[in-house]
């Protein structure tokens, strides 16, 4: 399922329009209504309510809430999970989507559905499958535990599921640009005596720098945030293997609202950074595109559907 | 594209990397469900998979992402179609927080919905007044997985919409149809395809989530557990068998529902 469609081509199509083809003003500010309503009311609201709770009992009670240890060691293991899976998915990222722009093989579409594959994966059966693997009964445990390495309710785990979660992010985001902008700049520099790594280097990534940067942000958003996987296979352990999410169900599960909203309002600020970086990527890739040529250079993004 | 293989240099290197990433993340552990599934027994397995409790999660689990996913066909046209077509302040805004369920982290977007929606919640407590109940019964599940569906059916739709040719609805105009008539007779159909594929990605989503609905859904055995909490329950009771068995059959059926939407899709597309 990759869906991938630029959202940068069309440029110019609006000013023809004849009124013939529009809606009588009435009826348009009424869709318009319809629609904000149900915007704001299922995104909003959820957004409104984390930092009016924690904010509930003043900002000292809100900065004690973040300050506290439990919290802090929350946030090194999101950041340490999260450093570890995106550059793994980076480089994996860039190859597969090297792969699969630039050769044509047998069984190349059976490839693209198995990257995709974690999407539509529910996240608790990811870290159902980490679970059978190295878990006590699983196929590693005795294994493991002979050699004493805890890898399920323990950081590697963590690790895994949020690699297994996020793997296919930075693929579809780089994946598309390379499709939409063609080789020709690569075969030149290969006829002009340049190596591999030397076309990789100097001419595939600067122009497919934007579609990586939109990976990047996307898979880093969905790797601090992940939840479901992560629960299953972290076993909960206070201030060693609960991530920022997890810590979030903690506190909330002990009626610590404030500090369940105040973490809560970390993550939050977390999406509202992840939505404005992709917006200003986005607008970049815009100039850019609109720089080159009018209209009819490839887009240096390509914004695909948000994946589950 | 290219002829044959291509001639860039590279193609063993990113093919055997590749494939070893894919296979040592993706389908060794994936493979472990299958196995341990298989492993089972047939009786033991259906046992599991089929127990009334499970039967009844799977019910709610798949009927709810299903409702779920339908409002958003609905309203993601109508979304789509208002950020596409009409210009007024604050559309630039809206439209860059249509993306917000996939930017928020579930467990955030969980506790937030149940707050509001909880009796004494800002939003529940109205609700409550006019009878309704919406935290820790199926309608909160289902604002739950309305919430985290949003984005697809939107920006599925809204690239179609973009590129339409404008000059149909000229056309149907001056033939003489209202603007409802040019609306479905000329448009829906095509937007058809993109709206189910975003229906379906919003459907598979809804039925593998697990954040955003533990914490509004009240998590009681029968009436509002669904189907990845079960999986966890099972889990933490270290009935690894169950949690397989269970997890098999949301995998089979959300198979089968793509695997029909695609077939669907290919005959709106070889109508149309």
């Amino acid at each position: 399922m990759s869906h991938s469609v630029s959202r940068l081509g069309g440029h110019g199509r609006r000013a023809g329009r004849q009124d013939t083809a529009e809606e009588a003003p009435l009826i348009r500010w009424l869709l318009i209504g319809v629609a904000l309503l149900f915007v704001c009311a299922f995104l909003l609201v959820p957004l409104v309510i984390v930092f009016s709770s924690a904010f509930a009992d003043g900002l000292d009670a809100y900065l004690d809430a973040l300050a506290d240890d439990e919290t802090l060691s929350a946030v090194r293991l999101t950041l340490l999970a999260a450093g570890i899976a995106v550059p793994l998915n980076l480089v994996f990222g860039v190859t597969s989507a090297w792969l699969l722009s630039k050769y044509e093989f047998p069984g190349k579409s059976a490839l693209v559905t198995l990257i995709d594959l974690p999407f539509s994966v529910s996240p608790v059966i990811a870290g159902l499958i980490f679970v059978l693997l190295f878990g006590a009964q699983g196929w590693f445990g005795s294994l493991l535990s002979a050699w004493d390495v805890r890898i399920i309710f323990a950081v590697p785990g963590i690790v895994l599921a949020t690699t297994f979660i996020t793997f296919p992010l930075v693929t579809r985001e780089v994946l598309a640009v390379m499709q939409a902008q063609g080789s020709d700049e690569e075969e030149a520099a290969l006829t002009l005596g340049a190596t591999g790594w030397q076309i990789l280097w100097r001419v595939t990534l600067p122009k497919v720098k934007w579609g990586v940067i939109y990976g990047v942000i996307l898979c880093n958003a969905r790797a601090m945030g992940e939840f479901g996987a992560v629960s299953v296979v972290s076993g909960h352990i206070r201030g060693e293997t609960n991530t920022l999410p997890l810590h979030v169900e903690v506190l909330y599960g002990e009626y610590a609202f404030v500090g369940a909203f105040a973490v809560s309002s970390l993550l939050a600020l977390l999406a509202i950074v992840t939505l404005v970086l992709k917006q200003w990527v986005e607008w970049r890739a815009e100039r850019r595109t609109a720089d080159l040529a009018t209209g009819a250079a490839p887009p240096t993004v390509a914004r695909t559907v948000p994946a589950g | 594209m290219l002829r044959r293989r291509g001639v860039l240099p590279g193609f063993g290197l990113s093919l055997g990397y590749t494939v070893f990433y894919l296979g040592l993340l993706v389908l060794l552990p994936l493979s472990a469900l299958a196995v341990k599934a298989g492993g089972l027994g047939f009786t033991e397995f259906w046992r599991s998979a089929l127990d009334e409790r499970a039967v009844a999660s799977y019910r709610l689990t798949f009927g709810l992402a299903l409702l779920a996913a339908a409002v958003n066909a609905v309203f993601g046209v109508l979304v789509a179609w208002v950020l596409v077509r009409y210009r007024f302040p604050g559309r630039k805004l809206v439209d860059a927080f249509v993306d917000l369920p996939f930017a928020l982290p579930t467990a955030v977007a969980g506790i937030a919905l149940t707050a509001a929606y909880a009796p004494n919640g800002p939003l529940g407590e109205p609700l409550g007044r006019l009878g309704v109940r919406v935290a820790f019964t199926p309608l909160g599940i289902f604002i739950a997985l309305t919430f985290i569906g949003i984005p697809f059916v939107i920006r599925t739709v809204q690239p179609v919409l973009e590129e339409l040719d404008p000059s149909l609805e000229e056309a149907a105009a001056i033939l003489g149809a209202t603007r409802w008539q040019t609306f479905r007779r000329v448009l829906l159909p095509g937007l058809y395809p993109a709206a189910l594929t975003g229906f379906a990605l919003a459907f598979a989503r809804g039925v593998g989530e697990y954040g955003s609905v533990v914490f509004i859904s009240g998590n009681m055995p029968m009436k509002t557990e669904i189907a990845p909490l079960l999986i966890v329950t099972k889990l933490e009771q270290y009935d690894y068998a169950g949690a397989t068995a269970i997890a098999c059959v949301m995998l089979g059926v959300s198979f089968l529902a793509l695997l029909a939407i695609n077939l669907l899709q290919r005959r709106v597309r070889g109508a149309s």
